[in-house]
């Protein structure tokens, strides 16, 4: 009888959609318990839009952030325990893309844009404030010629 | 038969529409004013008709006429009135109709309130934003018809999805689009003086209220939309980086650029066509984000190819749209002609940093967001771009906007006083300093960055407080002439100090999120839970019915030292329908905290999961936005805008003297 209870509560359970972080996945010791936290914010849920395992209901999530809680408690380092996930689903649930050949543009792009963006416009005020110099004073024929086109004139 | 009129009238605009982008461009290069004139009785006329279509599939929603398939997909008889209404835009056709209506409503005010824009720019206006109508018309109408009829209708409908049934995302995409929509006349304005090749200050002071406006508009929106995922998610998360955010979010950033760019051009005639590209930019990420959001492009290249009707139009819609626009940007723009010089230190120097900024971090945004896209469709490894990557790329950029904002004002025009500023701002960087110790001390050990966050936000928000009280001359002169001073300040000006003090109360709200605290705990009928200084205590659980689901109504009295403060109601809504559950969280707003309680689901033995934070001064992210918000509509009721005010009252000024 209290099996097929149990059995039920289960099914419960898969019927409705869970919210991230469940009481009874928890580690009690507060310091594992609070880098499995860190560390489940950085990983992707692999069936969810845009959801870190630590946010989603999934059950695929749930799993992850379990395994994670395992490895920790086996006394993996953090490194370790991100990699052991991983090695199992790849770099896609990396939310913090590593920097690699295939991601330099992606990391360098802002600093790129920002440096060229600043130069380009340093270099157009230096331009145009250069074309808006008042030309030289005249030199002493030029003002010789002046004066004695003035006087032409005034004759 | 309502339908039908409905469906009519669409195709009736497209017609009109396309005789409003030929016939005055036509007018306009030839000089026929005839020709010209068209532009505005076919604005008018494509409203009327497109107002017709949504007043018909209204109609249908409304009395759930399950002949329709857009109605079987999206309602349910049972749906309250109000997400009848709102269903109609809940979907991708009603949306697409919603777009375009509001195209309409703009392309008609800007046709009834130019009558002082010079003919030949009218008409152009006019006509641009007849083809962006064209475009989007013929996608309705050949892709995403929301009129076609089903024979034999089913019973009922397949309701909407109740995490839509909720009001902060019933009014969030008519926000979004009135916002994304309003670029396209700062936009249609750009296209015609390339066309004219001709910019000045008249033109940038027809620009400005359109893109401030439009700028209102998907502030609120996008603000609606981040605290609806706050209140509704059940966790508290707020902000997430998600793609369709970040579509919001871009023609956002490029159009604050806009809006302050537009500033120098009808100050000091210069940076012409740099606003003008600003223009584009701005209605081109409108574009990408209305299609990168409908496309379902963004959860994999593959599902554009599951309606590649669908796909092909919207890639060629944004090819036509952003290329050409492009393209006669870099044809026509070098022919503008700039006006002013300006020293790198000056308010203009200021706002041109502010713009590249700003579209840096539009561009550090667009390349997180479609990086992934971008490597997969050429074939490399599969990689996910998330919150980290915006916290480290965008985060930093952020940074200088800050400092920039409260030190720009204080410069003057054509050549600033870099030093003079700083003195200027000696009290705001006294306060920073103040409050960025005082956090420290009282969070102590807990994160520093989040605390120098707070800091830069009091500086900002001190930088446009002294901008004001410098304006008034505040205690060096007497009280009384400061008032006077207060009241005769152009309303821009106070336009300005609002929305920068509502970043900077953002600003504040964001960085103290890191400060929040969760509890998540099993807790039996009777037990309680701390936090915060709080004590929760569950005392039932309900079964409530409502309209088209079942709630689980959980009654938890909230204590602070013994005393009852506050019965909080968490529910996890059941819809019966769609067989989905979500969750309703109970939250206690204050400027100081919140506190925010969700119900997760019973472990069957009469316990419950409780999801509880205590989450400080976050309203402010929210508040701060609405702030914003109310800085651009201050500004916008700046007599200067209200064109021909200031020649009324020197006509009424004139008439006085001789009583």
């Amino acid at each position: 009888m209290s099996r097929i209870l149990a059995s039920l509560a289960l099914l419960a359970a898969l019927a409705l959609p869970a919210l991230a972080v469940e009481p009874n996945e928890r580690l009690a010791d507060p310091v594992l318990e609070g880098r499995a936290r860190t560390l489940s914010k950085g990983l992707r849920c692999m069936v969810c839009q845009n959801e870190s395992i630590d946010e989603s209901g999934a059950d695929l999530a749930r799993d992850v952030r379990v395994k994670l809680r395992e490895r920790l408690t086996a006394g993996d380092t953090d490194e370790a325990a991100v990699r052991f996930i991983v090695d199992r689903y790849g770099k896609f649930v990396l939310l913090n893309p590593p920097i690699e050949p295939a991601t330099y543009v992606l990391w360098f792009s802002p600093v790129v844009i920002l440096g060229v963006a600043t130069g380009g416009i340093l270099a157009a005020i230096r331009r145009r404030k250069a074309a808006a110099t008042p030309p030289p004073p005249l030199d002493a024929a030029e003002q010789a010629r002046l004066a004695a086109l003035m006087q032409e004139s005034d004759s | 038969m309502i339908i039908e009129l409905g469906h009519f009238a669409l195709i009736l605009a497209l017609g009109v529409a396309i005789v409003q982008s030929v016939v005055p461009v036509m007018g306009a290069a030839r000089n026929n004013h005839a020709w010209m004139a068209v532009a505005r009785p076919a604005a008018l006329a494509q409203f009327v008709l497109v107002a017709g279509a949504m007043a018909a599939l209204t109609y249908a929603y409304v009395t759930s006429d399950f002949t329709v398939i857009n109605v079987i997909e999206n309602s349910h008889t049972d749906k309250p009135l109000l997400y009848k209404v709102t269903g109609v835009w809940g979907n991708h056709e009603g949306s697409m109709l919603l777009w375009v209506f509001i195209l309409a409503i703009c392309s008609a005010a800007v046709a009834l309130f130019s009558s002082n824009l010079p003919r030949a720019l009218r008409a152009r206006v006019l006509a641009v934003q007849g083809m962006i109508s064209v475009g989007f018309l013929l996608f309705i109408l050949f892709t995403s018809n929301p009129f076609l009829r089903i024979f034999d209708p089913p019973q009922n409908g397949h309701g909407l999805n109740p995490v839509l049934q909720d009001p902060g995302l019933a009014f969030h995409p008519p926000f979004l689009y009135l916002g994304y929509v309003g670029f396209s006349v700062s936009f249609a304005f750009a296209v015609a003086a390339l066309i004219e090749g001709r910019v000045d200050a008249a033109w940038a002071r027809w620009v400005r209220p359109w893109a401030l406006a439009s700028w209102c508009a998907l502030t609120i929106g996008i603000a609606l939309g981040s605290w609806w995922a706050y209140y509704t998610l059940g966790w508290g998360g707020w902000w997430f980086w998600d793609p369709v955010e970040n579509a919001s979010f871009m023609p956002w950033l490029v159009g604050t650029a806009l809006i302050h760019s537009a500033i120098v051009v009808e100050k000091r005639d210069t940076l012409k066509s740099w606003t003008i590209l600003l223009a584009i930019l701005t209605f081109s990420l409108s574009l990408v984000g209305t299609f990168l959001v409908r496309s379902g492009v963004l959860t994999s290249v593959h599902a554009f190819a599951v309606d590649p009707a669908r796909g092909t139009f919207i890639l060629l819609l944004l090819l036509v749209a952003i290329g050409g626009s492009l393209s006669l940007y870099a044809v026509r723009a070098p022919a503008l002609q700039s006006g002013g010089v300006f020293a790198p230190i000056s308010r203009e120097g200021a706002l041109v940093l502010n713009n590249i900024l700003l579209t840096s971090a539009a561009a550090t945004v667009f390349l997180g967001t479609l990086y992934p896209l971008f490597l997969d469709a050429v074939g490399g490894p599969k990689i996910t771009v998330g919150p980290p990557y915006f916290d480290k790329t965008f985060g930093p950029i952020m940074v200088p906007v800050m400092i920039a904002m409260a030190g720009g004002p204080m410069l003057a025009w054509k050549r600033g006083d870099l030093l003079g500023a700083a003195q200027r701002l000696w009290a705001a960087f006294a306060i920073a300093l103040i409050v960025t110790l005082g956090c420290l001390y009282a969070t102590y050990g807990g994160p520093v960055l989040a605390v120098l966050g707070l800091g830069l936000a009091a500086f900002t928000a001190m930088g446009a407080l002294i901008e004001w009280t410098d304006r008034l001359k505040l205690f060096r002169i007497p009280l009384r002439d400061s008032l006077r001073r207060a009241v005769n300040l152009p309303r821009s000006a106070y336009g300005m100090m609002f929305a920068h003090l509502g970043l900077a109360i953002s600003a504040a709200g964001i960085a103290a999120s890191a400060f929040s605290v969760e509890r998540i705990e099993v807790v039996k009928l009777g037990g309680t839970l701390e936090i915060g200084g709080y004590t929760m205590h569950l005392s039932k659980v309900d079964q409530i019915p409502g309209p088209n689901y079942v709630a689980e109504d959980a009654t938890i009295d909230i204590m602070r030292n013994g005393a009852l403060v506050w019965i909080a109601h968490p529910q996890r809504r059941f819809f019966t329908v769609q067989q989905q559950t979500t969750s309703l969280t109970a939250i206690r707003s204050s400027l100081l905290a919140d506190l925010y309680v969700a119900i997760g689901e019973s472990d069957g033995q009469g316990g419950w999961t409780i999801r509880a934070y205590y989450k400080p001064l976050i309203s402010w992210t929210w508040l701060g936005a609405l702030i914003m918000a109310g800085g651009g509509i201050v500004s916008l009721s700046d007599r200067r805008w209200r064109v021909g005010a200031a020649s009324r009252s020197r006509a009424a000024a004139a008439a006085q003297p001789a009583a």
